[in-house]
C-alpha cells in the first residue's frame, strides 16, 4: 500500500471557507503516480469526512506539484469557525494519509 | 563585481511573528528594505474596535516592540521599513513609530502613514453591492458591519515611499504589493511593465509569510527529505531582485532553517487557487511557467512568472459582528475514557437545552480522536481524550453557559473528569467580500517626524 506521504510533501493554506493544499512529489516516479492516481475524486472522498467539497485539482508539471482547492473545508471560514484548527493548517496531514492503488 | 540587485527582507509574516530575524538582517546590513506583513483577514476589524475604545490605538500591538528592536540597526545601515502594521490606524502607528525613534535617539526619523483603504462609509452608501460568498446584497450585513477595507495595491505603498520617509505604514494592502512597491520605487518600474510587475509580485507572494519560505511549517521528523536544521533560529527570507526582474531568494548566512526547491514550491502555491490566475490589485499573475532552480546553498532562482493586467475593481473585506462563541474543555483518561467523554458531551447538551438556550451551530470535539480530521481519523481508541464543546449564538449568556456546563463535569458528570478549562466567550468577527470600483478609494499620505515638533 502506498500513501501520499510516501511520495510527496504538502502544505495547506486558507482563504475564507476554502482550503488549498499543495502536494509536491519527491521525485519523477512519485510525480507520475500522483498525477495519475491522486485525482480530485479521490481527494474529495477523503475530505467528505470533514464535510468538505467540491474539490478542484490544478497541475503544475514544472514543479511536480498538484494544487487542490477544497471548498467548504473550514467550518464557515477562519473568523466564525468552531473548529479547533480554523485555518485548516492540519489538513495537509490529512491529504498525506490518502491511500493510492498499488502499481504493477 | 558590484551586485546591483535590490535586497528585500521579510521582517514578519503574521501579526504575532518572531522579532529576532528582522533584527539580525538589519544588524548585518543584509537588506535595503525590511517588509513586515502583519494583517490577517479579520485583524483590521479587531483593530477598528480597539480604535473605537481608544483613538490612539488600532494598530498592531507589537509595533512599538518591533520598532524598538529594529530601528537602531535600520537607521545605522540605511534600511527602510514598509509594513501594514498600521492596521486600522496608520496615522497613530506612524506617530508611535516616531515617538519610539525619538526615545532611541533618532529624532530625524520620518514615518509616512498611507490611508485610503477604509471604505466603510462608501460601502454603507452602496447597499446594492453583492457579497461574493453568500450572493446577498451587502445591505443584509450593514446593521452589524464593523469595517470595510479595500485591498490597496503597490501604488498606495509607492506613494508612501516617494515621500522619502524611512518607515512607511499602511492599513489593508495586498500582501505581495507591500514587497513589489519598493522594487518599483527603486528601479522606476511602471505599473504597466508587466514582466517586472510579475517578478515583483511573485517575490512578494513568496516572502509574505516570512519563515514559511525558509523552513517554517515544513519539518517532518519521519521523512529524511523534510529535516530542518536550526529550527530555534530560522532565518527569514531575503529576495535579491534586479532591474530587469531577475529574482533570487536567500537568507542570512548562519541562521537556521533551509531554503530550497521544496520549501519554495510549498510556499509558491500557498493560499493560491488557480495558479494561472492569482489576482492582486497590481496584476493577474500566471505561475504555471515558473521554474525554481537551486543556485547554491539556501539559494533559489525564480524564473518564468508572467502577468496580465490588474483587475478593474478592488476586493473589499467587510467585517461584521456575528454574536459569540462559547467554549469549554474537560479531560478523561484510562478505561472507557472515550465513552465517558461522549456521555459528558450528552449531559452538557441536555443541560443547555433544559436551560432554554439555543445555538446557531454547536460542535463537539474529542481531542485526541476526531477534533482535527473528523470521521477520517479511524476508530482506534486513545488512552486519554479531551472533550471540547464550542457553540456560536447571538446571546452572550447562552455562549457563556457552554463553558460553564462543561466545567460542571468536574463534580456533576461522569467519573474521573479532570482538568476542566476556564469557560471562555469571544466575539465573532466574520468577514465576507465585495468588489468596488477603484475610484471609490481616496488615497492619503501623511508624514510624521523629521525633527519637527
Amino acid at each position: 500500500m502506498t500513501r501520499v506521504h510516501d511520495l510527496a510533501h504538502a502544505r495547506a493554506g486558507d482563504k475564507g471557507n476554502t482550503s488549498n493544499i499543495v502536494v509536491v512529489a519527491y521525485d519523477a516516479a512519485g510525480w507520475e503516480q500522483l498525477r495519475r492516481d491522486l485525482t480530485a475524486e479521490r481527494v474529495a472522498a477523503t475530505f467528505a469526512a470533514i464535510g468538505a467539497g467540491p474539490v478542484t485539482r490544478y497541475e503544475l508539471p514544472r514543479l511536480a506539484a498538484l494544487n487542490f482547492v477544497i471548498e467548504n473545508a473550514l467550518g464557515g471560514g477562519v473568523s466564525r469557525s468552531l473548529s479547533i484548527d480554523p485555518h485548516g493548517k492540519s489538513l495537509s496531514a490529512l491529504m498525506l494519509t490518502i491511500d493510492l492503488p498499488d502499481t504493477e | 563585481m558590484t551586485d546591483l540587485r535590490l535586497r528585500i527582507g521579510a521582517g514578519a509574516g503574521f501579526a504575532d511573528d518572531r522579532i529576532e530575524p528582522a533584527v539580525a538582517m538589519a544588524e548585518a546590513g543584509a537588506v535595503d528594505y525590511l517588509v513586515f506583513e502583519c494583517l490577517a483577514e479579520r485583524t483590521v476589524a479587531r483593530e477598528v474596535q480597539a480604535r473605537h475604545a481608544d483613538p490612539d490605538a488600532g494598530f498592531n500591538p507589537h509595533l512599538r516592540a518591533r520598532m524598538q528592536a529594529v530601528l537602531p540597526a535600520a537607521a545605522r545601515n540605511g534600511v527602510r521599513i514598509v509594513s501594514n502594521m498600521g492596521a486600522a490606524n496608520p496615522v497613530a502607528a506612524a506617530r508611535a513609530t516616531v515617538a519610539v525613534a525619538a526615545e532611541l535617539g533618532l529624532p530625524h526619523l520620518r514615518a509616512a502613514a498611507v490611508t485610503g483603504d477604509d471604505v466603510t462609509d462608501a460601502v454603507r452608501a452602496r447597499p446594492d453591492l453583492v457579497l461574493m460568498e453568500s450572493g446577498d446584497p451587502v445591505e443584509s450585513l450593514l446593521p452589524d458591519m464593523v469595517s470595510a477595507n479595500a485591498y490597496l495595491g503597490a501604488d498606495a505603498v509607492l506613494a508612501g515611499l516617494e515621500t522619502g520617509a524611512e518607515v512607511v505604514l499602511t492599513g489593508r494592502v495586498a500582501d505581495p504589493s507591500l514587497f513589489l512597491a519598493p522594487a518599483m520605487h527603486h528601479f522606476g518600474w511602471g505599473a504597466d511593465d508587466l514582466d517586472r510587475i510579475a517578478a515583483g509580485t511573485v517575490m512578494g507572494h513568496l516572502l509574505e509569510c516570512a519563515a514559511q519560505l525558509t523552513g517554517g511549517c515544513f519539518a517532518d521528523p519521519t521523512r529524511p527529505e523534510k529535516q530542518v536544521p536550526g529550527m530555534d533560529d530560522i532565518g527569514n527570507p531575503i529576495a535579491l531582485i534586479g532591474k530587469d526582474g531577475a529574482l533570487e531568494l536567500t537568507k542570512l548566512p548562519g541562521t537556521g532553517g533551509r531554503l530550497d526547491r521544496r520549501t519554495a514550491t510549498e510556499q509558491l502555491l500557498y493560499e493560491v487557487h488557480d495558479p494561472a490566475r492569482y489576482i492582486t490589485p497590481d496584476c493577474t499573475l500566471d505561475m504555471t511557467g515558473i521554474d525554481l532552480v537551486e543556485t547554491g546553498h539556501d539559494r533559489v532562482q525564480v524564473t518564468g512568472a508572467r502577468a496580465d493586467g490588474p483587475p478593474e475593481q478592488l476586493k473589499v473585506l467587510v467585517a461584521y459582528a456575528e454574536g459569540f462563541i462559547g467554549e469549554g474543555q474537560v479531560g478523561y483518561a484510562g478505561i472507557g475514557a472515550v465513552e465517558r467523554a461522549k456521555l459528558a458531551a450528552q449531559v452538557v447538551q441536555d443541560r443547555l437545552r433544559r436551560r432554554g438556550f439555543t445555538y446557531d451551530e454547536m460542535r463537539v470535539d474529542l481531542i485526541g480522536c476526531t477534533s482535527l480530521h473528523g470521521a477520517a481519523s479511524g476508530t482506534s481508541e486513545p488512552y486519554e481524550v479531551r472533550l471540547r464543546i464550542a457553540a456560536r449564538c447571538r446571546d452572550r449568556a447562552a455562549a457563556a453557559a457552554v463553558g460553564f456546563e462543561v466545567r460542571a463535569m468536574h463534580v456533576n458528570g461522569p467519573t474521573g473528569g479532570g482538568g476542566g478549562s476556564v469557560a471562555s466567550v469571544r466575539n465573532v468577527m466574520a468577514v465576507q467580500s465585495v468588489m468596488v470600483p477603484r475610484d471609490l478609494i481616496r488615497l492619503g499620505v501623511e508624514v510624521f517626524g523629521g525633527g519637527q515638533a
